[in-house]
């Protein structure tokens, strides 16, 4: 099966600025990838791209197989812009069935209380979208980008305007999405929710991918800590596997453990030293 | 093309339920009133002051030349308020509506981008020819009820007033495609008045009978169809005047009414699909 989102040399260019600049990127199938970067690194551009609504001025994308922006590529995914509204004047249940309808979605009713459910807004199906929190319209904008069960979803800034369980409540939703095998490309700037969802990260740097992996495979060993009898010892550079060696040695010295914690860098360390501390 | 109903569904609704439609609602509500006041109070006014038998206008119908006259300015009234509605509809349907966030969700969708312009000019057509439609028949049942005058052609003129506002939303809508709201509403007003200013210009030609003059407005009114499709419905309400009445109406503001003749539906149809290419051009190479 194809991969659910592909970007090979993708560059896009604003006359004598340079968005995006070469970038290579992969989304497997049911996989959570996290796109982070400072603003202004080619993020929303990349997922613009992806969604057909900005050309690549070179390069390729493709969703699930079919090319970035065709009618096929679009049919399989679902996309939350980190800018967006929806017309006030219609209710959360109207919108969802307009998008239905253009999505080509034969849910119905089911799906559609379905999708309020999922996001908390199941008692808001009948008001009015002018009368609703910036927060429950974003909780919609995310139901509304999983209208026609898509294999593949953009979410840019899905949090950007939730409260603590907001957030909490879309991070339940991404891992039901996991659990559905549903791929989603996530741009935000929390890095403590892309740690806390992500399969993956890519980190954007001036358009160009300046790290990419399991956030586990990016950090690296900072060192053993060990609490011993009324202290804390640090063995700097010693990694996970040199700990029972550590504790050994103290322990037939004469020493009393306590505790014992691998240091590890953080993403934030990790995407401060990808992107450079002057961003 | 699927999707082509339910977009223009969805502004349907949109401009039943926007503030834009119970002010417009409001607005013709009072047009219509202060019409029928003048309507009766001039109609009454010239009976009361029919001209001698020996007087030179005696020859005139005043009731065919005051039935016509307000039929006219109410036709020019309504094709300013259509202009209105069609310019409200349409005016930031690309560029307003992608700054605002409210074009992105639908251009993502499996819909062409081509079909959603195709949709929201079908919707915007349709709620503006009716209304204009609707208005157009109030001011005349309010002719015929305050002077027992009814127009020589009463179906043609208001074809072509929807036709006109049809074109209308159009511009406003190529003009959506690279202007902000607020700067495609100055300009489709400006090209609303540039019009109206030719359609003067040819009334003041004919007068001064300068073919110069003449030619210039029938080149803007060629250019901006709506105009050639006014004049030639201000032309038919009167199309079977002659003799003496025909000349004082021709002294009216119905001088530069002209028919445009068998090319103007033709000239119409061939101007809204090269509008409609060059909005669907420039919207598919649009970065959003």
């Amino acid at each position: 099966m194809a991969a659910a989102f592909t970007a090979r040399g993708l560059a896009k260019r604003y006359g004598a600025v340079t968005a995006l600049d070469g970038v290579d990127l992969d989304v497997e199938e049911g996989e959570l990838v996290g796109l982070l970067g400072p603003n202004g690194a080619g993020k929303s551009t990349l997922v613009k791209i992806g969604c057909g609504l900005v050309r690549a001025s070179a390069g390729k994308a493709t969703v699930c197989g079919a090319p970035a922006g065709s009618p096929q590529a679009r049919g399989e995914m679902g996309y939350l812009a980190e800018l967006f509204r929806f017309p006030g004047w219609c209710t959360a249940d109207e919108l969802l069935t307009l998008h239905q309808r253009l999505a080509g979605s034969h849910g119905g009713d089911p799906e559609r209380a379905e999708l309020l459910e999922l996001v908390g807004l199941a008692e808001a199906r009948g008001r009015r979208i002018e009368g609703m929190s910036k927060g429950m319209q974003q909780r919609l904008g995310i139901a509304q980008a999983l209208v026609g069960s898509p294999r593949f979803l953009f979410l840019d800034e899905p949090t950007s305007a939730l409260d603590p369980v907001g957030r909490r409540t879309v991070r339940k939703l991404l891992e039901e999405l996991r659990r559905r095998g549903v791929a989603v490309l996530l741009n935000s700037h929390l890095l403590s929710e892309i740690e806390l969802v992500c399969d993956r990260v890519a980190i954007l740097s001036r358009g160009r991918l300046v790290a990419e992996g399991r956030p586990s495979d990016l950090a690296r060993p900072r060192g053993v800590e060990v609490d011993v009898d009324g202290a804390t010892r640090v063995f700097a550079g010693a990694r996970r596997e040199d700990a029972p060696r550590i504790v050994a040695e103290l322990v037939s010295g004469g020493e009393q453990v306590f505790g014992v914690r691998v240091l590890e860098s953080t993403l934030e360390e990790i995407y401060l030293e990808a992107v450079g501390e002057d961003h | 093309m699927r999707a082509v109903p339910v977009i223009v569904g969805y502004a349907l609704r949109e401009s039943l339920r926007r503030r834009v439609f119970a002010v417009v609602l409001v607005l013709t509500v009072a047009f219509l009133g202060l019409f029928w006041l003048g309507a009766d109070k001039a109609f009454e006014e010239s009976r009361e002051l029919a001209p001698p038998p020996e007087a030179v206008l005696a020859g005139v119908d005043a009731q065919e030349l005051t039935g016509a006259t307000l039929f006219g300015l109410s036709m020019f009234g309504t094709l300013f308020l259509g202009t209105v509605l069609a310019a409200f509809l349409t005016l930031g349907v690309v560029r307003g509506d992608a700054e605002r966030g409210l074009l992105q969700p639908l251009v993502v969708r499996p819909v062409g981008r081509t079909a959603l312009l195709f949709a929201r000019f079908l919707a915007a057509a349709l709620v503006c020819g009716l209304y204009v439609c609707a208005v157009y028949a109030g001011a005349l049942v309010i002719t015929w009820a305050t002077g027992d005058w009814v127009p020589d052609r009463i179906v043609s003129p208001a074809v072509q007033l929807a036709a006109g506002v049809a074109v209308i939303a159009a511009i406003s809508l190529l003009g959506s495609v690279f202007l902000t709201t607020t700067a495609n509403g100055i300009a489709v007003f400006m090209i609303f008045g540039a019009g109206l200013v030719a359609g003067l210009l040819g009334q003041i030609g004919e007068v001064l009978e300068s073919d110069t003059l003449t030619r210039v407005a029938e080149i803007c009114s060629w250019v901006l169809p709506f105009e050639a499709l006014y004049q030639d419905g201000l032309n038919a309400i009167t199309a079977d005047s002659s003799g003496f009445t025909e000349f004082a109406l021709e002294l009216g503001p119905f001088g530069g009414a002209q028919p445009a003749g068998a090319f103007l539906w033709p000239w119409t149809l061939a101007y809204l699909l090269l509008v409609g290419a060059a909005t669907a051009g420039a919207f598919v190479r649009k970065d959003l």
